[in-house]
């Protein structure tokens, strides 16, 4: 549009002299807006103090292209009034109105005219939106002075990444202007910020102090952005340089123990007393000093992170030995099940299995919970980024199709008062981390299809994200290798300081960093060089132009080149690795964790097309050395060599570490189980619990239909608002074979006992998968423990419980495990207390659903339908929620009956196989009356329950309330059933032998009741359960 | 027999679904990356229909479909007017249709983009929404779609809201039969939301050009195509496909009668 804008605007940029104006300012406006508007008002003075650069700081306006883009007046702005309310939250009032505008810096290569082309071909909608323009080196317009015009008076706000960090629509912006030639052969740079402007609501203008807390608890995350207040001095500088580009020596052969740990500290390295002598002794042996580059990929491989050194190490627990956990346990089951169809388990980057006419699908959740609880956007964001590329990363590449997700976080309605200091408040951390993952995950074009929330105080100071993904593979795509001779690629995204000891990090105390350590620990995601990785790899997959492929995650190219070359070697030309900006040191570049990076071996006669592949998406591919049959892991800056280790040292060098467990004391006080005076009170409390509320205002910001593989999406019913238990999907167009996707989780169980919390959140993921149609007998399950400090033995003890808990329920329930993670040092510390996160086992199960079509949803369908309650109850009330509601600890934690509970499962599945389930719903949080509301106001159809035949376990009846226990116990293995009465003698023989009930019917009344004979027990309008369920925190 | 072509660029993410849409429809269906249109122009004569799917292009930086939009202002300004001009149809699909609206193509073809009076722009809400919702065929330029006829469809958006330059702009869409697609109940009348997911003027979900050839929707067709797509499909009887296969079916024939 080129030639037809100039006329619109009041003045080019070569009209306005510089020394002429306190600011060189243009408006550039939509076509309608009348020309009196435009003039860029230089009569109008500053009023206020704010925007009016003050005289005692030194500080330079950038040197850069600033164009502000605002709405135009008369056009709402929801941005801006979403910050209003989000003020008013934490309690700032007396501002009347909001607007945020978007801000670009563009350097001065780029030239007036192509100046204002770019600001009005590709920076502003011509229909809504104005801008203001000032040239490099200028100070703005004074915001008052723009403001006069329209008759406000504003107060301004700038926010900016800092230096480093990640600014995706800046690459996006510098790329569009490379290809384009808009700014001729200028290589123009570009970044970002955010200008929010405040009116006030009184005479007089906000306090800074207002303000500058305004930046910071809504508007900016000092960890990831600069904020400015009363200041128009962004920067446009890059990152300082860091070490001089030389080999580094180490001196470490000499040092003392004191000294060793120095070193580890003030390097943050992470490393032990023991693998500090361990590397000293190899040191001395060689003859040398270790080069910074060697200590530092010591350190990485040699991370809990990487090596999983409690899970994997000797634990003495209370005088028995228990060398490697994780084998004795986990790895264990999956062996001794031996399942023909799990093709790849525990070494890949995912668990692979089976699914249908060639094709296998894998599954693989990671924790990014540090992270998160510093930048709670960036750090959910990096983290669904980090799992979708372990996706990419097994065998030679699996494509994403789906996304799940997991929170636990402290309560939303915490009151200000009781955040300890130093902590973001539960619900800034749920709405972040909830941000980051529907902004990556829809940007990627994968659904988000199944997840949870969970709410507990003990997550306030450290809040758990887990981020999973499934991906489908072509069965011949599943195994990998790498021969010497192979060039080592590396595609994606350029490398940063980003990230670099983010794991070290994140474990000291936070807020008290310098920036620099900061901004380079905490990452922001780049979804859309992702997207291009995932598109060029796949192609280049099928055109089988690599031979091995594995992720840049923890320890960046380190680990990557350092696992893929682990059995021949490798040597790499540092200098070779394209850079986001100049500065960094050989071994920054090695350890750097900058995301959306994968590396690949390629055979070298197949180099060029492979290139060629990742070109045509836009996707840097770059080779930056070669595997060896060396043995050795070579490092060379520019000729030099930075680092030389032995594979072997490097992978099998490190000391096993000893850790003391001690068995949990089980608290096994039992209050007994209270009756209920009101129960439908207590239902519709319970419906309204955190832990039990809907969570639609999370489900409906992701994208859960994209790819158009859905069955069952995560909410169901009439009105789309009943929870669903898993997702189903249907991955290849041609076959109606699926899979199912669900979860289970229960800190409150995980307080009580850790062995019976293990058995039954693999029961409750079980029960989802296999309620909407997954087959119990080809499911696998995935496991991810986030754990407290577990140097302390209690806690290390609760993990050996919690593990033998795993192996004893898939064993018993013929699940493997194949594929987990760890994350086993969650506290935080407040004063002198230390607050360690509830043990919290995360399960996700993936079942091959036989046949889409007969897939079952939660809500009740048609009135005169039966209703079954499968499974026994118990007086299992430990961590449960009726407890909660009543303020009563104590009780014994759900545990599933693992004789009984698999056949259970069976017997639910042969029903629904064989086409006799209308509508199944598994009972958990909040127990049979909770499962029965969901199930009726989703269907909008009433019931009729009678508890009287429900199966009971045998229980003490003077201490327990009957009612109580059989409409809010929360005993494993239960479900909910309806069947047709046509369906229902052929459902009852598919059951023989199980414990079942037939317990009411629905109805066509608009409520829903349940009874015991003549006693009525809850009674309540549909209406009114779902009103509750929709009652608790919205975001 | 339709010849379907499918662009794609970064980011460009729905080109699986719609693929396999328009295939079921009845088309043969290539996927191209921009670049190899934009080095090869011609390439867009041996098409009669020409789609942009949804997605996030360019990570809808800077604003939803505004790169991918100058793109196509910057490299193909004159063969997509050309290939409109010869009879050929464009379909744009949510970020599709972002990206159509930011070419100017949905203005009429001899208006330049940068009198554009048309926006798409960030949904009421403040944030992404995805949910299932009902379409009606409005009278429109598009004969090939069945006017009155009320059809779920899922939309998945956050820059869903239609706003015009001003009022003129709506009363000339409407006289010029632009207005294809709104929101309305399940039952057909008047929405609000959720209904209307996006807070969209007049609660419109879909424009054509004044040919009815061009179209572009927020909503997502191809994503109600299988028998169990739609999210209730549990709670009615058996079903042989879903109701977005009828929309792909309609424009895959009337583009096949271009060259007929």
């Amino acid at each position: 549009m080129g030639q037809g804008a100039p006329d619109r605007y009041h003045a080019t940029a070569a009209e306005h002299p510089r020394e002429r104006l306190p600011a060189l300012h243009l408006v550039l406006q939509g076509a309608c807006v009348p020309k009196s508007c435009v003039l860029a008002s230089n009569s109008v003075a500053p009023t206020a103090p704010i925007s009016t650069p003050s005289s005692a700081a030194p500080k330079a306006p950038p040197q850069a292209w600033r164009v502000e883009v605002f709405r135009r007046p008369q056009v709402d702005d929801p941005a801006g009034a979403a910050a209003v309310a989000a003020l008013r939250e934490v309690g700032i009032g007396g501002v009347r109105s909001i607007r945020r505008g978007q801000g670009y810096l563009l350097s001065p290569e780029l030239g007036a005219d192509a100046l204002a082309r770019v600001a009005s071909q590709l920076l502003l909608d011509p229909v809504l939106e104005t801008a203001r323009i000032t040239a490099p080196g200028q100070w703005p317009e004074p915001a008052n002075a723009a403001a006069a015009r329209e008759g406000a008076r504003r107060q301004r706000i700038l926010v900016m990444r800092r230096r480093g960090v990640m600014d995706p629509t800046a690459l996006t912006i510098e790329q569009v202007l490379q290809r384009s030639a808009l700014s001729g052969a200028a290589v123009v740079r570009v970044l970002t910020f955010v200008v929010w402007e405040l009116e006030p609501l009184g005479a007089g203008p906000l306090e800074r102090a207002v303000l500058e807390r305004a930046a910071r608890e809504v508007f900016a995350n000092d960890v990831v952005d600069e904020y400015f207040v009363d200041d128009e001095a962004l920067h446009f500088d890059f990152p300082a340089p860091s070490a001089p580009r030389v080999v580094q020596h180490v001196p470490l052969r000499d040092a003392d123990e004191r000294e060793l740990e120095r070193l580890s500290r003030d390097g943050q390295l992470s490393l032990s007393l023991d693998e500090m002598l361990a590397i000293q002794a190899h040191y001395r042996a060689r003859g040398a000093e270790p080069t910074l580059a060697e200590l530092e990929t010591l350190a990485q491989t040699w991370s809990e992170h990487c090596k999983h050194k409690t899970f994997t190490g000797v634990i003495d627990y209370d005088g028995e030995r228990i060398d490697n956990l994780l084998k004795q346990t986990i790895k264990a089951a999956t062996l001794e099940l031996n399942k023909p169809w799990c093709v790849s388990v525990f070494h890949d980057n995912a668990g692979v299995i089976e699914f249908d006419q060639g094709w296998n699908v894998c599954f693989k959740v990671e924790t990014h919970n540090h992270p998160s609880a510093i930048d709670p956007y960036g750090g959910a964001g990096t983290g669904v980024g980090g799992v979708i590329r372990d996706i990419l990363g097994v065998g030679l590449g699996a494509k994403p199709i789906a996304n799940t997700d997991a929170f636990f976080v402290g309560p939303a309605d915490l009151p200000a008062e009781k955040l300890p200091k130093g902590c973001m408040h539960p619900r800034r951390i749920l709405r972040g981390v909830v941000a980051g993952v529907r902004d990556y995950g829809n940007r990627m074009g994968i659904p988000t299809v199944n997840g949870g929330v969970w709410f507990h105080p003990r997550y306030i100071g450290n809040p758990l994200v887990y981020a999973g993904c499934v991906g489908l593979m072509p069965a011949d795509c599943t195994n990998k290798s790498v021969e010497p001779g192979d060039a080592i690629v590396v595609v994606g995204g350029r490398t940063g300081r980003d990230g670099i000891h983010g794991a070290t990090f994140s474990s000291l105390e936070l807020h008290d960093e310098s920036q620099v350590v900061s901004s380079s620990a905490v990452q922001i995601g780049d979804p859309i060089t992702e997207k291009r990785v995932t598109d060029a790899l796949l192609r280049a997959r099928d055109a089988r132009q690599y031979r091995a492929v594995t992720d840049c995650g923890a320890g960046g190219l380190s680990s990557a080149v350092g696992e893929m070359g682990a059995e021949c070697g490798a040597e790499v030309d540092l200098e070779l690795v394209p850079l986001k900006y100049p500065g960094l040191s050989p071994a920054e570049i090695w350890i750097s964790e900058a995301q959306e990076r994968m590396v690949l071996a390629v055979p070298q006669e197949k180099l060029a097309a492979l290139l060629a592949t990742f070109r045509a998406e836009g996707c840097e591919a770059t080779a930056i050395g070669r595997f060896t049959a060396t043995g050795r892991l070579d490092l060379r800056y520019r000729g030099e060599l930075v680092g030389s280790l032995e594979m072997h040292f490097l992978h099998e060098g490190n000391p096993r570490p000893l850790r003391r467990a001690t068995r949990p004391v089980i608290d096994t006080s039992d209050p007994g189980v209270p009756a209920c005076p009101d129960a439908t009170a207590m239902t519709l409390a319970l419906l309204r619990a955190p832990n039990v509320a809907s969570k639609e205002w999370i489900v409906r910001q992701y994208d859960h239909e994209v790819q158009g593989m859905g069955v069952l999406k995560p909410l169901c019913g009439e009105r789309d608002d009943g929870p669903g238990d898993a997702a189903v999907l249907q991955p290849l167009p041609h076959s109606q074979r699926g899979i199912a996707i669900g979860c289970g989780a229960n800190p409150d169980y995980g307080l009580r006992d850790p062995y019976a919390m293990a058995c039954a959140v693999i029961d409750e993921a079980l029960r989802n998968v296999v309620a909407v149609g997954g087959d119990p007998s080809r499911t696998a399950i995935l496991d991810n423990f986030s754990w407290g400090n577990c140097k302390k033995p209690e806690q290390l003890g609760a993990l050996v419980e919690a593990s033998r808990g795993c192996k004893a329920a898939a064993l018993a329930y013929q699940t493997p495990f194949i594929s987990g993670k760890d994350s086993l040092n969650n506290e935080f510390r407040s004063g002198d207390e230390t607050i360690s996160i509830p043990p919290t086992l995360y399960v996700s199960a993936l079942a091959i659903v036989p046949d889409v079509a007969r897939s079952v949803s939660m809500d009740f369908k048609r009135a005169g339908d039966f209703v079954y309650v499968l499974g026994m109850t118990h007086a299992e009330f430990g961590g449960s929620q009726y407890f909660a509601q009543l303020g009563l600890s104590g009780g014994r934690a759900p545990r599933p009956d693992l004789a009984l509970a698999p056949r259970t499962l069976r017997g639910l599945h042969a029903a629904i196989a064989r086409g006799l389930v209308r509508a199944c719903h598994d009972l958990s949080e909040g127990g049979l009356a909770v499962a029965a509301a969901e199930m009726a106001f989703a269907g909008e159809l009433g019931a009729a329950l009678d508890v009287t035949s429900l199966p009971l376990g045998a229980f003490d009846a003077a201490r327990n309330d009957r009612d109580a226990l059989a409409l809010f116990s929360e005993s494993c293995t239960r479900f909910l059933v309806e069947v047709a009465p046509e369906s229902a003698a052929e459902f009852e023989r598919t059951l023989a032998g199980l414990d079942w009930a037939r317990i009411g019917a629905v109805n066509s009344a608009s409520r829903l009741t349940i009874t015991r004979g003549a006693v009525t027990l809850v009674d309540a309008q549909l209406q009114a359960l779902r009103a509750a369920h929709q009652g608790g925190f919205k975001g | 027999m339709t010849r379907a072509l499918v662009l794609r660029a970064a980011g460009v993410n729905c080109e699986r679904e719609t693929l396999l849409a328009l295939e079921q429809a009845g088309a043969v269906a290539d996927l191209l990356h921009l670049q190899q249109v934009i080095s090869a122009p011609s390439r867009l004569d041996e098409y009669s229909l020409l789609v942009f799917p949804g997605g996030f292009s360019y990570g809808d930086d800077i604003a939803a479909g505004r790169v991918l939009g100058f793109e196509l202002r910057t490299f193909l300004g004159a063969a997509l007017a050309g290939f409109v001009a010869r009879g050929g149809y464009v379909l744009g699909v949510c970020n599709g249709f972002q990206v159509l609206v930011d070419t100017g193509l949905l203005e009429g073809v001899s208006a330049r983009p940068s009198d554009r009076t048309i926006a798409l722009t960030a949904n009421v809400s403040g944030h992404y929404e995805c949910r299932w919702v009902t379409l009606r065929n409005e009278r429109s330029a598009c004969r090939w779609l069945d006017a009155g006829v009320l059809w779920p469809t899922p939309v998945a958006h956050g820059e869903g809201r239609l706003m015009f330059k001003d009022e003129a702009t709506l009363k000339r869409l409407e006289e010029r039969g632009q207005i294809a697609l709104r929101y309305v109940t399940r039952e057909g009348a008047s929405a609000s939301y959720p209904e209307l997911p996006n807070g969209s003027t007049a609660a419109i979900a879909g424009l054509c050009d004044p040919s009815g050839r061009v179209f572009g929707l927020m909503p997502h067709p191809e994503r109600n195509v299988t028998p169990w797509h739609h999210p209730r499909w549990t709670r009615t009887a058996p079903r042989p496909n879903g109701e977005g296969l009828e929309f792909y079916r309609r424009l895959v024939a009337a583009a096949g009668a271009v060259n007929a």
